[in-house]
């Protein structure tokens, strides 16, 4: 039996996940919600042009409640080793087994470069946020940390050029990824319709650059010294 | 016009696979692809050759039957046509043509561009139909279709199963081929009381014959000799997540079993 | 041999009710204790095959291609008639019979026809009920349109796909009936022969075309419903797998050929390109709905189209048929197409064509409605000719496209073997010598859903059946007959290819025994086909063994088949000293030169049966009686 083995004995909850659909799904769901995250995550860290102190603040707002932190936390976890989960198995079930002799000559014509690289930009994206988890909340990224005082973290870790660079690649990474991603979700709910589903697909784009922007903004202000210590 | 062309030749399921080159002299631009395939089979067979296979039957692009890559793209270069009805003016002199068959691991060779789509009508086997036995029907009219859905179900309903929406995604899926059977039933009231098990059915069917996933990606509808919208896939979605919830059966045991039934091909 | 039609007593609109009342009946809990043999699986067979299998006997149903959804029905475009006078237009089943039987010429049965339009009610309730998406109107309800020569509004229509549609219905129904394992399923089988044990059918001999396998199977009916036999002609609307080897087999071993020569030519096909051409394609007769027909006045006539003044175009059929115009039925309007080519009037390269111009059409209507009409058709054309039918306009000639004639079956649709039941295109049937549009798929389902199910329980309820397996003599010397047939075309090894040999037989018989035929060049091409098929097993070329997929012997052994049918067909031409419907003896025509028939000596249908290798077949007639409408001279002016 392969990777997304049927089990049809087994429970409805297994049914569903046996399904690419049922995966497929699950994806869309987690996706959704770190894309929620995301957004939440950008209008939370474009305060730092507010200043460090307004910035140490909100960082300070996010930990007053451990509970709370850490339920949000796992929820987050959740969603992603969910998302990871699901999109692995398809991906051995597609790249390693649906096709096993593949073509001499194969053109693309109907999809869009963001959605044939969601492979791609999904790990490069994992990765990013691994690190930069390290960098700035475990404080063991190799740039100067200290406890509680995040602006000041944040400047000195993106005053590292290399860093900068990987930060501003892995936001390119993550707008292509939601380019396809948004609009896929959608598809894959159930909604697609000849008048919203254009719309959806333009204003998912918009979004997508909208946070690349914003993302992009951080490092590039410390980098041109607009945000400093 | 002459051309080359790169074959992929096959002789049975079994037996290892390569591209020949051959070369075709005098193309009459007003041929279809599939005729200048005849005009190279009857030289092959006057040389002693084995002639090329490949599936084809009306020749009107609505029987489904035909269908290879045409360098790289399934049913060729252009948009809403059937290799069949693919006529030699869309290539020119001196072109090199790569003709390989569908691949998928749901579709197994049978020889050179042929391949098995059995996997197809088992998917249609597991739920795409309407049970009316002969003979039970009300009066025709007394079924009210609104026009836009009965023109929505005409739309997915033009399916002609050729499998070139698998041939062309990256992932072998047949979520175009399944979405717009379920798109078409689930469309009109007559779909309506079996469209829970239609879904969950049909879509179980479609791991069990080994297709691969839909990313939504679009290649499928950029092939389809028939137009269908990737539309379709989002109500198959939206039908399979309606039944996951709704459905109080426990899943059954492996429907393998009873769809296995034979094509002469398997053992 | 005696012919039986057994057409039921009583007045027409009883004789079927009281068929069914007669008919013995097969206890539901014996219905798994039979089996039976469906050959086909396009509109009459999978129709039949389902409800067999809902009615639960044991069915098995066999197609030559890789899927029972490809059936050459799935081509058939305009759409399906029936008498539901839904549009309150004088419809009635009465009517519906009348045309057919006078569409076909008087040369049909009566009481089968009346069956028929009977029965086309029902079939559209089952097929809408299947989820069959017909054309609607916005209030919800059914869309219709007439169709081919009718003058009322009785076609229902998927726009220019209902055969399509229809088929998928059956298809699905069938799969229904294969997942519950009640069908089982045979595609990239082909039937070779059939089993006749004790007079009667008991089984087929198949070779599965993906491994070569020869296999028998048994069972206590069999039926066929293996479509027409157009592709004699090599060019025509059929699929190109279309054969006539299972009715062919079937004659041999006893089975009566009914009226052979009644083909029919479809007026609005794409004309011929080049002489690679592999089929022709047609294009739904419905654009004869809004497209007038013409050709220049003029001989030899080289202009473009849109320099050719109105008062120097010819509007031939509306000419010669004010009150139906374009809309004369196909075999009126074909010939006429064929004469002004003859003439030399003919439009296109070869001047082997007539114009479809939907110019006026498009001024009246808007290119809009046109388009929501006929887009696809358009297309099509544009696709295959280049050619955009919006601004020039579309060039249409006659083509093969349908046989009316086929295996002879008395009203129970069982051929003169019993027990060897032929459904649909395969048997000569309900359209005479003409088939008007929209019919064959009416006629197709009828056979299928609601025929056979009734007559195939009767035969078995009255027959009792020894059990017989495939070490049975008569089993293993069809098996014998089979492979020494396979054996020797591979042995020739000659110089040509089969598609050479077919292309000049085709060429023979559209020549000889196309559109119009006379007693001379019947002759000639009897003789002709004759030495052809000599040399065809002298010195035919197939490539390849017999124990793999080998599309060149499959295409040797119908084409063999064809020489022998084709032989046949001109014998029936050349017999039949009259003209009616599709068959046109240009030795009999009226003044005005429409068709003249001979109702005193050939008011019958023409069983052939079969005699023997190189013998000359036996003439036996079933007379034809005309009750309820009674022979006229069909006139369309």
């Amino acid at each position: 039996m392969s990777a997304t083995a049927v089990g049809f004995g087994d429970s409805r909850a297994a049914r569903f996940w046996n399904a690419t659909i049922g995966k497929k799904i699950v994806m869309a769901a987690s996706g959704a919600v770190l894309f929620l995250f995301v957004v939440a995550h950008l209008l939370g860290n474009l305060q730092v042009f507010l200043g460090a102190e307004h910035f140490n603040a909100y960082a300070r707002l996010l930990r007053v409640e451990p509970a709370l932190l850490w339920a949000a936390r796992l929820g987050l976890l959740t969603m992603v080793v969910l998302h990871v989960w699901a999109s692995f198995q398809l991906l051995l079930l597609n790249k390693m087994e649906a096709r096993p002799v593949g073509y001499v000559k194969k053109k693309n014509i109907g999809s869009s470069y963001a959605s044939r690289t969601m492979y791609w930009s999904g790990p490069i994206i994992a990765a990013f946020v691994i690190y930069h988890l390290m960098q700035f909340t475990l404080g063991i990224g190799g740039t100067p940390f200290e406890e509680g005082k995040a602006y000041e973290n944040l400047v000195a870790g993106f005053q590292v050029i290399p860093i900068s660079i990987f930060y501003l690649i892995a936001m390119a990474m993550l707008m292509t990824h939601l380019f396809h991603g948004v609009w896929s979700a959608f598809q894959t709910l159930g909604v697609n319709h000849p008048r919203y589903t254009p719309m959806l697909r333009t204003l998912a784009k918009l979004i997508a650059i909208a946070l690349f922007l914003g993302f992009a903004s951080i490092p590039v202000g410390v980098m041109t010294g607009i945000v400093h210590t | 016009m002459n051309l080359t062309l790169h074959i992929w030749r096959q002789k049975n399921a079994s037996s290892p696979g390569k591209m020949v080159r051959y070369e075709v002299k005098d193309v009459n631009p007003e041929m279809s692809v599939l005729e200048m395939l005849d005009v190279l089979n009857e030289e092959l067979t006057l040389k002693g050759e084995d002639p090329v296979t490949f599936e084809h039957d009306c020749r009107e692009g609505i029987c489904g039957c035909c269908g290879f890559m045409i360098n790289g793209v399934a049913h060729g270069p252009q948009a809403a046509t059937t290799t069949c009805q693919l006529t030699m003016r869309h290539f020119k002199d001196g072109d090199e043509l790569f003709l390989e068959p569908w691949r998928a691991k749901a579709f197994p060779i049978v020889k050179d561009l042929m391949v098995d789509r059995s996997a197809l009508d088992r998917i249609i086997a597991a739920g795409g139909y309407v049970s009316a036995p002969t003979g039970s029907p009300q009066d025709a009219n007394a079924i009210l279709i609104a026009k836009e859905n009965a023109d929505l179900a005409m739309d997915a309903a033009a399916c002609i199963g050729c499998g070139a929406c698998v041939a062309a995604c990256p992932n072998a899926a047949a979520a175009l081929f399944t979405g717009a059977k379920i798109s078409h039933l689930g469309l009109l009231p007559q779909g309506q009381p079996e469209r829970v098990e239609r879904a969950l059915n049909m879509v179980a069917q479609l791991t069990v014959e080994g297709f691969g996933s839909c990313t939504n990606i679009g290649e499928c509808e950029a092939v389809c000799p028939k137009q269908i919208h990737i539309e379709v896939i989002s109500r198959m979605n939206a039908d399979f997540r309606a039944a996951s919830r709704k459905s109080r059966k426990e899943p059954y045991q492996d429907p393998s079993e009873f769809r296995r039934w034979s094509f002469g091909l398997k053992s | 041999m005696q012919l039986d039609s057994k057409i039921p007593s009583g007045p027409i609109e009883q004789k079927w009710d009281r068929a069914r009342f007669e008919m013995k009946l097969v206890n539901p809990a014996n219905k798994r204790k039979y089996s039976i043999i469906m050959v086909g699986s396009g509109l009459a067979g999978a129709s039949g095959a389902a409800s067999l299998g809902e009615l639960g006997y044991n069915v098995k149903c066999f197609c030559f291609q890789d899927s029972p959804r490809r059936a050459h029905s799935i081509a058939a475009q305009g759409g399906i008639n029936a008498a539901k006078n839904y549009q309150n237009d004088g419809d009635s089943i009465y009517r519906l019979f009348y045309d057919t039987v006078k569409g076909g010429d008087f040369r049909a049965r009566e009481a089968n026809v009346y069956r028929l339009a009977q029965i086309s009610v029902s079939i559209i309730d089952q097929c809408v009920a299947q989820g069959v998406p017909f054309a609607r109107e916005y209030g919800g309800l059914l869309s219709n349109r007439s169709f081919g020569g009718a003058q009322v509004s009785r076609t229902f229509y998927a726009r220019g796909q209902t055969g399509q549609q229809l088929l998928l219905g059956a298809y699905q129904a069938l799969m229904r009936q294969v997942d519950t394992g009640q069908v089982k399923m045979y595609p990239r089988t082909e039937m070779l022969d059939v089993i006749v044990i004790d007079g009667r059918a008991r089984g087929i001999v198949t070779r599965n075309l993906a491994t070569g396998q020869i296999e028998v199977h048994m069972a206590d009916a069999v039926c066929l419903a293996t479509g027409g036999y157009g592709n004699v002609f090599f060019l025509s609307t059929n699929a190109k797998g279309s054969n006539a080897t299972a009715v062919w087999r079937a004659y041999k071993r006893g089975a009566a050929f009914g009226n052979p020569s009644f083909t029919q030519i479809h007026p609005t096909c794409i004309p011929v390109s080049g002489d690679y051409q592999s089929k022709l394609t047609l294009m739904s007769e419905s654009l004869r709905n809004d497209g007038r027909i013409w050709v220049p006045k003029k001989t030899g006539d080289s202009r473009t189209p849109d320099q050719i003044p109105e008062d120097e175009r010819d509007y031939y059929l509306e000419r010669k048929y004010p009150s139906f115009g374009n809309l004369v039925p196909r075999d009126v309007a074909s010939r006429n197409a064929k004469q002004v080519c003859d003439q030399g009037r003919g439009v296109g390269p070869g001047g082997l064509g007539v114009y479809l111009d939907f110019r006026d059409s498009i001024n009246r209507l808007g290119e809009q409605a046109i388009s929501e009409r006929y887009g696809n058709l358009f297309e099509m054309y544009e696709r295959i000719t280049d050619e955009n039918p919006y601004k020039v306009p579309m060039r249409i000639y006659p083509a093969i496209h349908y046989t009316m004639g086929g295996l002879w079956v008395d009203y129970q649709l069982q051929s003169t073997i019993p027990g060897l039941f032929v459904l649909g295109e395969a048997n000569f049937s309900d359209h005479g010598a003409n088939r008007l549009g929209a019919s064959a798929l009416m006629q197709g389902l009828s056979d299928g859903y609601f025929v056979i199910p009734y007559t195939i329980g009767n035969y078995l309820a009255s027959n009792k059946f020894d059990k017989v397996d495939e070490s049975h003599a008569e089993a293993r010397g069809a098996v014998e007959n089979v492979t020494s047939i396979t054996r020797r075309l591979l042995s020739i090894k000659g110089k040509r290819t089969v598609d050479s040999f077919h292309r000049e037989l085709g060429k023979m018989m559209w020549d000889f025994c196309g559109m119009g035929r006379n007693a001379k060049g019947l002759e000639q091409a009897i003789g002709k086909i004759r030495e052809l098929r000599e040399q065809y097993w002298q010195n035919v070329l197939v490539p390849g063994g017999a124990d793999d997929l080998n599309q060149s012997l499959e295409r040797a052994g119908r084409v063999a088949d064809f020489f022998e049918l084709g032989e046949l067909m001109c014998i029936d031409a050349l017999h039949r000293n009259e003209s009616c419907g599709g068959h046109f003896r240009e030795e009999y025509q009226t003044p005005e030169g429409e068709a003249l028939r001979n109702d005193n000596e050939f008011a019958y249908a023409a069983a052939w049966e079969y005699q023997g290798q190189n013998q000359a077949p036996k003439l036996n007639k079933e007379p034809l009686e005309f009750e309820y409408v009674h022979p006229t001279q069909r006139s369309y002016k």
